[in-house]
């Protein structure tokens, strides 16, 4: 079978899986919610009998049911998006994400971009000067600086950037009093706000120069290299068709593993520069026992990380041909 | 018991040559020698036994040697090992000792807010309810180290045992494990360990430490099962599963102690990375607790508006100087670790250290001659 359908029917499976999680969850972790309808605010209600039809409004869930059918309404009603309803917004769970989902990846794309594309810059140029006064105080920052919790630096950068010295907004996502729309106001204020989180994401990724330098000194030692030269080949056509082509690529995984934990990374730091993206509310879902919002945060989060590690995994294999399936025999 | 049914079986074989006969050999004595154009005593590699029988203690003797003091004379000449393990050492020590030697705080204890190294019953100051800093970030210490141990070494058991399993055993088990492992992979960290903690409301820093390693495992049971797979064609994996050695044992003891290093320097990763989590999620309020740690201490800290009072701002760096420094520590020492695991690293030192004795193979020269 083409590795691709395999791929696919992977992240359909885990999106299944993940629902399924949080339907299990849900019905019967300790502490889980429909419990807590039934015995927290099903007391309060003038008829306690009415809890079960607000667990169905908000959960999608009623608890009478069998639970088979329970968890066909569940997941039917997950497929036609509907996510249940939040208690704390009292709004649709779909259309709070769906206004929070843009923010977050407008802000973590670029801190992920920024340090990728600076590590690779970085580390190509430690790698060239290999031992160094550069290399050596760049290698000695980088091991510092993926040693501080990216939170710390955040509150550190919140508390002199934006409170000391007042160049950055010290929360929120958008400017105050000006219309929201395609001007020049809105958009750099936009942009203004986004900036003290997407340099705290991007300072503390060192490790992706560090990766980088690594690699290169690798691939500057291998034989076909020094065939290169003996071919005659210009340095620049070395540089960037044999080093940076070979050293780039494996960081490729690593991105991959980025993309994961930034929407997790999200969560804290939205919550440091009160930044409303969706780990803001996850955060907010979870202070205010807001179980529906919750779980569909929780849901949302997991399935965009599923697109994205599935958009790179198919497009690497058109980038390193190398990748490709695999026949073993099993024991 | 081994032994001597080796023996015997020796024995008996002799005799059955002998009685097969009409050999040009006769000495029954000197059963090395006999060499037949049948083949049937050639001596066999496979049933020769140790003419020295190993102790306990030559068998304890070489596993220190292996395990403790040999990568420690290669770390010895590393400053990141220095560095790192003077480090931890000291975290272990406030962890321990420290707590013996510093009285908990209350609050009230001192004035609200005194600034560090004002007053030095309070050295590091006080928090805004009086509470004293130093104690309570030293007191904090002991939840830490608990969680991350409990963490670090849950992970790695969980992250070894699916990548061992699934590597080995491919097929039907590694098709059901390895999607296990994807799903994890998938689902992110932070928020899952968000979710697991508000239902399940762990306490104890330990059972915190597990819940985080939930969301740590799968990219080490990848990384382990791909390294697996090159490991399973080896002439000395066909061997053992020729000899219908069982699986587990197989694995415990022929694959595991080729990922040793691997494993190790995970081990110091996955504590950082607890650290890393659990912090953050004392930071974000959402674990509950009844003793005050780093995370809770920052929590407290920035509610209380700590980034814009600069009377405030040590209640702030405090804990956040002391999760660098141990994260710091971790760092260091995971990069000298996966130096002394490197081969090319051992070598070197095995050249320095007995001169005379077993030269290595391979790595030529110079480089070395210049850095030792």
């Amino acid at each position: 079978m083409d590795w691709r359908i395999r791929r696919l029917g992977q992240s359909v499976f885990t999106v299944w899986a993940v629902m399924t999680l949080t339907f299990v969850l849900t019905r019967f972790m300790p502490g889980n919610p429909i419990d807590y309808f039934l015995v927290e605010v099903g007391p309060d209600l003038d008829d306690p009998a009415q809890a079960y039809e607000m667990a169905e409004l908000y959960m999608n869930i009623n608890p009478e049911d069998p639970l088979y059918i329970e968890y066909y309404d569940y997941m039917t009603a997950f497929m036609q998006g509907d996510l249940g309803r939040s208690m704390s917004m009292n709004m649709p769970v779909e259309e709070v994400l769906a206004i929070a989902i843009p923010w977050t990846l407008f802000v973590m794309s670029w801190a992920v971009f920024l340090g990728f594309t600076a590590g690779i810059a970085i580390g190509a140029v430690m790698a060239y000067w290999e031992g160094g006064k550069f290399d050596t105080a760049l290698t000695g920052y980088a091991t510092i600086i993926t040693s501080i919790p990216f939170y710390v630096l955040a509150l550190v950068l919140l508390t002199i950037f934006a409170y000391r010295l007042n160049w950055f907004p010290t929360g929120g996502r958008q400017p105050e009093g000006v219309e929201p729309g395609f001007n020049f106001l809105y958009l750099t204020g936009i942009v203004h706000h986004a900036m003290l989180p997407v340099f705290s994401m991007f300072v503390t990724s060192g490790m992706a120069a560090l990766t980088m330098r690594g690699n290169s000194i690798r691939v500057l030692g291998s034989d076909y290299l020094r065939v290169a030269r003996l071919r005659g080949l210009s340095d620049p056509t070395i540089a960037i068709h044999y080093v940076a082509r070979n050293a780039i690529l494996p960081m490729y995984t690593g991105l991959m593993i980025a993309i994961g934990s930034m929407f997790g990374g999200a969560v804290v730091l939205e919550e440091i520069f009160v930044y409303r993206g969706m780990g803001w509310y996850l955060i907010e879902a979870v202070r205010a026992r807001d179980y529906p919002l919750m779980m569909g945060a929780f849901t949302v989060i997991t399935i965009a990380v599923v697109i994205a590690l599935l958009i790179a995994d198919l497009t690497y294999g058109k980038i390193d041909p190398r990748a490709g399936g695999e026949n073993r025999e099993a024991f | 018991m081994k032994r001597s049914e080796d023996t015997n079986q020796f024995d008996g074989r002799t005799s059955d040559g002998l009685d097969s006969g009409g050999d040009l050999e006769t000495k029954p004595d000197s059963v090395e020698d006999i060499l037949r154009s049948d083949g049937g005593t050639v001596d066999s590699p496979f049933e020769r036994t140790a003419t020295v029988e190993e102790t306990r203690r030559d068998r304890i003797d070489r596993k220190l040697k292996d395990y403790l003091w040999t990568p420690w004379s290669i770390m010895r000449n590393d400053w990141r090992a220095i560095v790192g393990v003077s480090i931890l050492v000291v975290y272990l020590l406030i962890g321990t000792v420290g707590v013996y030697l510093i009285d908990p705080t209350h609050p009230t204890h001192g004035e609200s807010l005194v600034g560090p190294f004002e007053d030095w019953s309070h050295p590091l100051g006080t928090d805004q309810s009086g509470q004293d800093i130093l104690s309570m970030t030293v007191y904090s210490t002991v939840p830490i180290l608990q969680m991350m141990g409990a963490g670090a070494l849950f992970t790695i058991v969980l992250g070894t045992g699916f990548g061992l399993v699934s590597g080995y055993k491919g097929g039907m088990v590694d098709t059901v494990l390895s999607s296990i492992t994807d799903v994890f992979i998938n689902i992110p960290g932070l928020p899952l360990v968000i979710v697991l903690s508000v239902l399940l409301e762990p306490e104890h820093p330990a059972l915190v430490g597990v819940l985080l390693a939930a969301a740590a495992w799968a990219g080490l049971a990848r990384a382990i099962r791909s390294q697996v797979l090159t490991l399973r064609g080896e002439a000395f994996v066909e061997a053992s599963r020729a000899m219908d050695v069982p699986t587990i044992s197989l694995l415990r003891k022929e694959i595991l102690p080729h990922l040793m290093p691997y494993i190790v320097v995970n081990l110091v990763n996955a504590a950082r990375r607890i650290i890393f989590a659990a912090v953050a999620l004392y930071f974000l309020g959402i674990l509950p607790y009844s003793d005050a740690n780093w995370g809770v201490m920052l929590e407290s800290a920035y509610r209380a508006g700590a980034v814009y009072r600069p009377d405030a701002i040590h209640w702030l760096l405090v804990p956040m100087i002391a999760i660098s420094g141990i994260s710091i520590g971790l760092v260091l020492l995971g990069q000298s670790l996966d130096r002394v695991f490197n081969p090319r690293a051992r070598a070197r030192h095995e050249r320095s250290d007995d001169g005379k004795g077993s030269e290595p193979e391979s790595e030529p020269n110079t480089t070395n001659v210049t850095q030792m």
